[in-house]
């Protein structure tokens, strides 16, 4: 479904700085779900916003069911199925939840009246429709609500493509029960991928592949049950936790 | 009624007829309909242009329109509008100026309003201002609003500008009883060579008032605004300000709020931001697939809404 072919990228304007991304060669199949991992600061978000379109990579192509769309705008990606839902979301001052949603289901064909399925995305990710459909994306929402609303955003826009960059960050104990079942979800969801960004073992666990990104490069990728023990078990701070108890 | 008469009115009042209730439309200076009700009497000053607008006591659930347009070029109009709004009454009132100047000669309107709000009344206040017109003539509309507020006296005031007025000085002053609340709402738009210039003033006289002023305005191309918003307590009261400005292109914007307290028990909060649309939020609404343009578009119409 997606390809990316020897993708390297510098920031703009720092063009002596080790590359955030260096030579990376992944491809990402339909019907799979993804997790990618890693340290901070390992490119993960900057792999993400690369394939939306976000950033622009220094070199190297990507292609998406075998169209070159390296050179294609955010909204052009957007059309064909990409979708992005943001670790930071932005907020909007004067927009509600409900327009947002709305605008999400738009470009789908899908219902766009107030009650439609923008709102019923919001019930999926633990935020009554009835009392978030007319506040606003503003200051006035928690960070957790926020993520969340971002969420049923991506969810609504029935992606073929879909990347949550750590969907988990800022959502309470009790609802992340609930973003696993949405994952899991989504998994039975057919002709499509789902990429997530995360450090959570839970969602880890849920992975048919994990991919492991450190300095820019692709360290690992297979399957989860190869992996995830080697992951865990490397962490440095962990075996430091595990000596000094 | 001409088409351009309705276009205008359903501009600035959302009318697509005569409306229900009390109103009075005035078109190029003159007064061209009028009708009063059995709770709101509507007559002409008999000193000066204008109308005097009475609200019984205790009416509630009624509505007064007032809007005025001028689809003339050359033409200077000066009306003065009082509205006495009687104890524990609660209505509400539309007004709003239209200009399609179609010439090349400026035309003006200056309206001044006067309400004098009773005892526990309540009135919710719709003015818009909107201006167009295929000649080169200035669309120029100075308002000023003066507002009385008696004790528990509560009033929600929401002034827009749409787009198309060249030049604007709006004047508002108000002065708070006891336990009386206002709210402002003021929402400017420029652009081109467009000035506004927005000079408010609050007095929170009476004990435990309160008044909130929210200034939200976007400035396009080489418009200019100013913005004076002033708060003054002088009992036991809250005041809070707040202006937003959005600004693009090569646009200038200044917002100088004032608070000044006369008593310790004045609680008195002042805020002021001015900046560009973020380019996270343009990204964000492209990924739900909107162009950069329709970004930006969405973005204004809801921090105008």
């Amino acid at each position: 479904m997606l390809q990316l072919k020897n993708i390297t990228y510098i920031p703009e304007g720092d063009k002596d700085a080790n590359p955030v991304l260096q030579d990376i060669n992944l491809t990402l199949e339909r019907n799979r779900f993804y997790v990618i991992t890693g340290p901070n600061g390992g490119g993960k978000s900057s792999l993400a916003k690369i394939i939306m379109g976000i950033y622009q990579p220094t070199s190297g192509k990507i292609f998406f069911e075998g169209q070159d769309i390296t050179e294609l705008s955010i909204t052009e990606r957007a059309s064909l199925g990409i979708g992005y839902a943001f670790q930071q979301p932005p907020r909007f001052k004067g927009i509600t939840v409900e327009e947002l949603l709305r605008l999400s289901t738009r470009k789908n064909g899908q219902s766009s009246d107030g009650n439609g399925a923008g709102c019923n995305f919001l019930y999926d990710v633990g935020l009554c429709p009835k009392d978030y459909e007319q506040r606003e994306v503003n200051a006035s929402l928690s960070g957790g609500e926020l993520k969340r609303i971002e969420i049923a955003s991506l969810l609504s826009r029935n992606c073929r493509l879909a990347i949550f960059d750590e969907p988990e960050a800022g959502i309470d104990l009790w609802s992340f029960s609930r973003l696993t079942e949405i994952f899991t979800n989504l998994k039975k969801k057919d002709g499509t991928c789902t990429v997530i960004i995360s450090h959570q073992e839970r969602i880890l666990a849920l992975a048919d592949e994990v991919i492991v990104l450190a300095e820019g490069q692709v360290k690992e990728k297979g399957d989860k049950e190869d992996l995830l023990d080697g992951i865990i078990n490397r962490c440095d701070c962990r075996k430091d936790c595990v000596e000094r108890a | 009624m001409e088409r351009t008469d309705l276009d205008l009115l359903f501009k600035i009042a959302d009318l697509h007829e005569i409306p229900q209730g009390a109103y009075n439309i005035r078109k190029n200076g003159e007064g061209v309909k009028r009708h009063s009700t059995a709770n709101i009497e509507i007559k002409p000053k008999e000193d000066k242009p204008g109308i005097d607008i009475i609200v019984k006591p205790g009416t509630r659930g009624e509505s007064v329109h007032i809007p005025v347009i001028i689809t003339a070029e050359g033409l200077n109009d000066l009306v003065y509008n009082t509205f006495y709004i009687g104890d524990y009454a609660d209505v509400l009132i539309v007004a709003g100026c239209g200009i399609h100047n179609p010439g090349s000669t400026k035309s003006q309107h200056d309206g001044v309003h006067n309400f004098i709000i009773g005892k526990g009344a309540h009135i919710r206040y719709v003015e818009k201002h909107y201006g167009e017109g295929e000649g080169t003539g200035e669309r120029i509309l100075n308002p000023q609003t003066n507002i009385e507020l008696a004790e528990g006296a509560t009033a929600e005031l929401e002034m827009v500008q749409i787009r198309g007025v060249d030049s604007t000085k709006r004047e508002t002053k108000a002065v708070l009883g006891k336990g009386a609340h206002l709210l402002i709402t003021e929402r400017l738009l420029t652009h081109g060579q467009q000035t506004a210039e927005s000079d408010m003033s609050v007095d929170l006289e009476g004990e435990d008032s309160t008044v909130q002023i929210i200034s939200r305005s976007v400035a396009q191309e080489k418009s200019k605004q100013i913005f004076y918003p002033r708060v003054a307590g002088f009992n036991k009261c809250r005041g809070h300000v707040q202006c937003d400005a959005i600004i693009m292109d090569q646009a200038t914007v200044r917002a100088i709020p004032e608070i000044t307290a006369h008593h310790a028990d004045a609680q008195l909060v002042h805020e002021a931001a001015i900046g560009r649309i973020a380019g996270e939020q343009i990204i964000k609404l492209m990924t739900l697939g909107l162009s950069a343009k329709e970004a930006e578009e969405t973005i204004l119409q809801g921090f105008m809404k």
